[in-house]
């Protein structure tokens, strides 16, 4: 089943504000996924230099975490400003070595994975209630422009992090998927040829590093989701976020719910408008169902749909 | 005229309020707040009552309707009205997936547009959509109308059986046995009828509209389609 969420400010005033809003999108969509629950933010700052990138490590708890960052900075003499939150670690890193870091980690550091890299974008996810999950990392505190969340009923793998959302398989770039995909075995051994890497065995990490292969050939969001369309094939409601993107795709059949809403302020999505209902001014937002096979895209800079 | 606001008090008191009225009841009129979205709300009436719903709700609203006028004022999830006896549901909004799926009889009317499957197995519903409906429409439909004012999405009547088709608009596409059919006078008086329900005597000229059907190829297997197989 799972529940998916998510809100892209268009009104910075609401940014201190984008963890509580997300936090309390994501428990409402318990009943649709009570097994695991991961988020995605867009900090507003991010990095404070262009030469940094953001990676979020995740691991069985923080003194694991703590080691791991300890050897990590001895190894490879570099100082690291890490931020704790319960079993991720957000490590700030300069950009140029994240290739070397990635390798000391995989090779020294057995249990801690990277979960996301970016100059904005930190991912959570854990195994759990949603509400529980959302509270481990205070998300309610975070602020930030965008993100995306998910709630988690598996039906076709372990409850595990591992299988929870979202994924992500580029700099700041995440997906939340509601559905199931039936060609993502081919498509990973073709996207590996590419010299794409996944973590899993799971089709949203493949629909995730088809969009960033597309991307990195020079598609837009908007192009890279529209090409899934013909590309993909199963049942997908994809959330997709980037540095300065939100966009939403539904398959041509439209087997997944998906309901959206758009004020000056905001565009949110949901599983269900009941996720949508704390939102402020949402008695006032346009409503909408998002049409099957049609790519709905916005970016930051305008803020406008195109 | 009692109300009821489903942010203080649970769904399901009044959906247990909402059965438990006889059909003489002197509480006919009924107010619905605060809706939020939630799930089979006013489902499964069965009194000459009528239930207005201020705002927006979540699948299955009036689901299994009998008897009762269910209106909302707002926007309808999957499944409105699906599996009505008798009665009226209409919807303010728009409508998502599957409204008036295999209703039996009544009558459905949603200003806004409907989603796919709109009329999915309907079993003599009347249905007027007076905006657009989504893919697959009236697949299967057995009995009843699917009345569209505005266009109609891929697939329209696939597998149809004997109910009746009229959409003003463009058609994206024609299911499987679904075609195009004459509009005869009964046809025009039938949609004219259907049309006055609606409250739209008037303001649409059943001329506007095409009528569509079964081609009746499907009822029976075919020997010469065994290969097919």
């Amino acid at each position: 089943m799972c529940g998916i969420v998510g809100l892209f400010l268009k009104n910075p005033k609401l940014e201190p504000q984008l963890g509580a809003m997300l936090s309390k999108m994501l428990e409402t969509m318990t009943d649709r996924g009570p097994d695991s629950a991961g988020f995605a933010v867009y900090g507003s700052d991010g990095v404070s230099d262009a030469g940094s990138v953001k990676l979020t490590l995740r691991g069985p708890g923080p003194e694991e975490l703590r080691g791991a960052v300890t050897g990590l900075e001895k190894a490879l003499s570099l100082s690291a400003e890490a931020t704790e939150r319960d079993t991720h670690t957000v490590l700030t890193v300069p950009a140029g070595r994240e290739e070397e870091i990635r390798a000391w980690l995989k090779a020294s550091a057995p249990g801690i994975d990277v979960v996301s890299a970016g100059r904005r974008m930190e991912i959570y996810k854990e195994v759990g209630l949603p509400a529980a999950v959302a509270e481990r990392f205070a998300l309610e505190n975070m602020s930030g422009t965008h993100g995306i969340g998910h709630t988690r009923m598996a039906t076709e793998s372990a409850v595990t992090t591992n299988g929870a959302h979202p994924f992500s398989t580029g700099t700041d770039e995440c997906l939340v998927h509601n559905g199931s995909l039936s060609n993502h075995n081919d498509l990973r051994r073709r996207l590996r040829h590419e010299g794409l890497s996944f973590a899993t065995q799971n089709d949203t990490e493949v629909a995730a590093g088809y969009l960033s292969w597309r991307m990195r050939e020079g598609a837009s969001l908007k192009e890279a989701l529209e090409s899934s369309l013909t590309d993909l094939d199963g049942f997908f409601t994809f959330v997709v976020g980037t540095e300065n993107g939100f966009a939403v795709v539904r398959d041509p059949i439209a087997c997944k719910p998906a309901v959206m809403a758009e004020t000056d302020d905001y565009v949110a999505f949901g599983s269900e408008y009941r996720a949508l209902v704390g939102l402020p001014g949402i008695d006032k937002a346009r409503v909408f169902e998002p049409e099957p096979a049609k790519v709905y895209a916005w970016e930051r800079e305008s803020g406008e749909r195109h | 005229m009692p109300s009821f606001d489903l942010r203080t008090a649970p769904l399901r008191e009044l959906n247990r309020t909402l059965h438990a009225l006889r059909p003489d009841t002197n509480e006919t009129h009924w107010t619905v707040t605060g809706p939020d979205g939630r799930h089979a709300i006013a489902a499964g009436l069965d009194a000459p009552i009528s239930v207005e719903i201020e705002g927006n709700v979540g699948y299955y609203c009036a689901g299994m309707n009998k008897l009762a006028t269910v209106l909302v004022n707002g926007n309808a999830g999957v499944g409105v009205a699906e599996n009505m006896i008798s009665g009226l549901v209409h919807v303010r909004g728009d409508a998502s997936q599957s409204a008036g799926a295999t209703a039996h009889g009544g009558m459905l009317i949603i200003d806004g547009n409907a989603g796919a499957r709109c009329g999915i197995s309907m079993k003599g519903v009347d249905i007027v959509v007076k905006g657009s409906i989504g893919h697959m429409s009236a697949f299967m439909a057995q009995a009843g109308t699917l009345t569209v004012l505005g266009d109609a999405g891929e697939a329209l009547g696939d597998s149809l059986y004997e109910a009746k088709l009229y959409v003003r608009g463009s058609v994206k596409s024609l299911g499987a046995d679904c075609v195009e059919k004459e509009m005869r006078d009964e046809h025009l008086r039938e949609l004219a009828d259907k049309l006055a329900a609606a409250g739209l005597a008037g303001e649409v000229s059943p001329s506007e509209f095409r009528r569509y059907g079964s081609a009746r190829t499907l009822y029976h297997f075919h020997v010469d389609n065994a290969g097919a197989y």
